[in-house]
């Protein structure tokens, strides 16, 4: 779209009014690509100030030492044991359950009350506050099911956090696998499964993958449910079974940012350094599945 | 033998269908189990607590020995924190919707949109640390009498938080407007900012206004960055330079602390977290209501 201002009849000059109006829009240009930048300076700063604060305290020895009382000798072994067992388990919990329940949606479903109730209440889902998710893990898996403080309730809690996140990421990928497709292994006599298993769900892998990445990651980076269903912020083993207790880093970081002292702090931005390499490793995985489904296309 | 191969197949379609519908159904199940957990220690709660008290009470002293249970401190901190980050993001979030589908050129866009998924994708209690140790010590330098822990920097930080999701929903809808609107406008002498103000931003107002909705939502259900910020004080304030308690924050401090299972201060989590609860979700169907309801189709 270009400036359509200055097509005007030759000769007829620009009018104080047209030049005003023409100076308002420069402006809101202006204001937009201005606003546009707080997002991105305000990423910038936030990197800047944790890289300033961590950098010091990251080394090998931060990675393979449990936490202490003694800022000097902490580490986020334990944490980051934590978190790759959350993030497997997570992922083995919601990824097969998601992709069915998208599966129905998209291939199975009649277009009929109950798929719109059940459609809605994805979406609902995907709205409420991971905390609210915590209080369910608590009474769910905690108490109701005896599970208790382990890394099984925090896998499982977390689970039903992103669920809804890659049902509708896989719908969507799944809807974008052209119908001619279906209808031509339709026509060759397969049946709705053969159809789904073996034409549907390969095209739509890369976006469904793409999707669960990005939703793990959030799970990876979840705070707030585990507090509610009790990992700890000072664990000094790593975790060995489904019902060891446990912490994760963004556990440990809440626990150092609640202490008073500086080196804390530090810690916790050491601690934040590495959860942010862990997280943008598992974004940069998504974006090459992205990049590949793209170009297959 | 054609007939038995054949119903075999039928039958085993018939239990993977049924399998896959029960994956489905299952998500009903989560809000059933949220609405009833949530509901079972609430109904015990207030046949403690009368729920007038609750709402009209602005004292919220559960742990101390006169108990006091009003839920109005909590709910004006989560108000005063998500309103403050509305007024930072919903703003600046539909300005950069504009900047990225109308002014941008694509190579920009194409560098500016994956630093705005970034800012999405950072965990919360990243943001919690930026608020104290970054937003925080830079308030006090220009209003030394703000306190460590504030309702402004959590604002701040959470507005910055909610940006992606103003602007990466409402420059969709931006983007679904067709550009035979655009070129019409053009085409009677309209400016840029004529086009983007009054043909493409009124023609997406559905989705620009669901976007608005779902994010102060999400401001609202903040819990770590807000729990870091804005302290531990359920203070009923309008002060954003006071220490102040979230309804998120009261949840994460209780359960951090000693509460054993069937006491009043155990129940007051499922009772502020329903509170929580219903108005995120009243939000977010809100959301979903405007944008079904005041979509325009255009083909």
């Amino acid at each position: 779209m270009s400036d359509v201002t200055g097509t005007r009849p030759l000769g007829s000059g620009e009018s104080a009014f047209d030049r005003r109006r023409r100076r308002i829009g420069t402006l809101f240009a202006w204001m937009c690509g201005l606003a546009t930048l707080v997002g991105v300076f305000a990423l910038g700063i936030l990197l800047v100030d944790v890289l300033m604060d961590g950098l010091g305290r990251l080394d090998v020895a931060f990675l393979t030492s449990f936490a202490s009382r003694f800022p000097e000798r902490a580490g986020v072994k334990a944490a980051l044991a934590g978190s790759v067992w959350i993030l497997g388990l997570t992922a083995l919990i919601s990824f097969p359950i998601s992709v069915a329940a998208a599966i129905y949606l998209e291939e199975y479903a009649a277009r009929n009350w109950v798929t719109k109730t059940i459609q809605t209440n994805i979406a609902n889902l995907a709205g409420v506050p991971s905390i609210v998710y915590g209080i369910l893990g608590l009474a769910l898996f905690v108490r109701g099911l005896g599970l208790q403080r382990s890394i099984i309730s925090g896998a499982l809690t977390l689970s039903l956090l992103i669920m809804p996140l890659i049902i509708m990421a896989s719908q969507e990928a799944i809807r974008a696998v052209p119908r001619t497709i279906r209808e031509a292994a339709y026509g060759l006599g397969a049946t709705r499964w053969q159809v789904t298993a073996t034409q549907v769900l390969p095209m739509a892998l890369p976006g469904i993958l793409t999707g669960t990445i990005l939703a793990l990651s959030r799970a990876v980076g979840e705070t707030a449910p585990l507090i509610m269903v009790g990992a700890v912020g000072f664990v000094a083993f790593t975790p060995k079974g489904l019902t060891d207790q446990f912490t994760v880093l963004p556990l440990q970081i809440y626990n150092w940012v609640s202490r008073p002292q500086d080196e804390f702090r530090d810690l916790a931005a050491a601690g934040i350094i590495v959860l942010l390499v862990l997280l943008l490793t598992m974004n940069a995985v998504a974006i090459i599945l992205r990049n590949r489904a793209q170009v297959r296309r | 033998m054609m007939l038995t191969a054949k119903g075999s197949r039928n039958l085993k379609e018939s239990v993977i269908g049924a399998l896959l519908f029960a994956c489905a159904a299952a998500s009903t199940l989560v809000t059933l189990g949220v609405v009833f957990v949530l509901l079972r220690e609430t109904i015990t709660f207030f046949a403690d607590v009368s729920i007038i008290d609750f709402l009209t009470d602005t004292r919220w002293e559960p742990m101390f020995q006169e108990q006091h249970f009003g839920v109005m401190p909590l709910l004006v901190g989560s108000v005063m924190v998500a309103g403050g980050a509305a007024v930072i993001a919903l703003p600046v979030g539909l300005m950069t919707a504009i900047f990225l589908c109308e002014y941008s050129p694509p190579r920009l866009r194409r560098m500016l949109k994956p630093a705005l998924e970034i800012l999405a994708g950072i965990p919360t209690v990243v943001y919690g640390y930026f608020a104290l140790t970054f937003i925080t010590p830079l308030l006090r330098v220009f209003l030394p009498e703000t306190e460590i822990f504030n309702a402004a920097s959590a604002s701040i930080v959470v507005g910055i938080m909610i940006i992606p999701t103003v602007s990466s929903l409402s420059e969709d809808a931006l983007r679904a407007v067709p550009d035979a609107l655009r070129e019409g406008a053009y085409g009677l002498g309209a400016t840029k900012l004529e086009v983007s103000t009054r043909v493409v931003v009124p023609a997406a107002l559905s989705g620009v206004i669901a976007s608005f909705i779902l994010a102060v939502s999400r401001a609202i259900g903040e819990t770590m960055a807000v729990t870091i910020a804005a302290g531990n004080m359920a203070n009923l304030t309008l002060n954003p330079f006071e220490s102040i308690q979230t309804m998120t924050a009261y949840i994460v401090q209780a359960s951090l602390g000693d509460t054993p299972q069937g006491t009043t201060a155990y129940q007051t989590l499922f009772a502020v977290a329903m509170t929580l609860f219903l108005i995120t979700l009243v939000m977010n169907v809100m959301s979903q209501w405007v944008l079904s309801r005041f979509r325009e189709e255009y083909q």
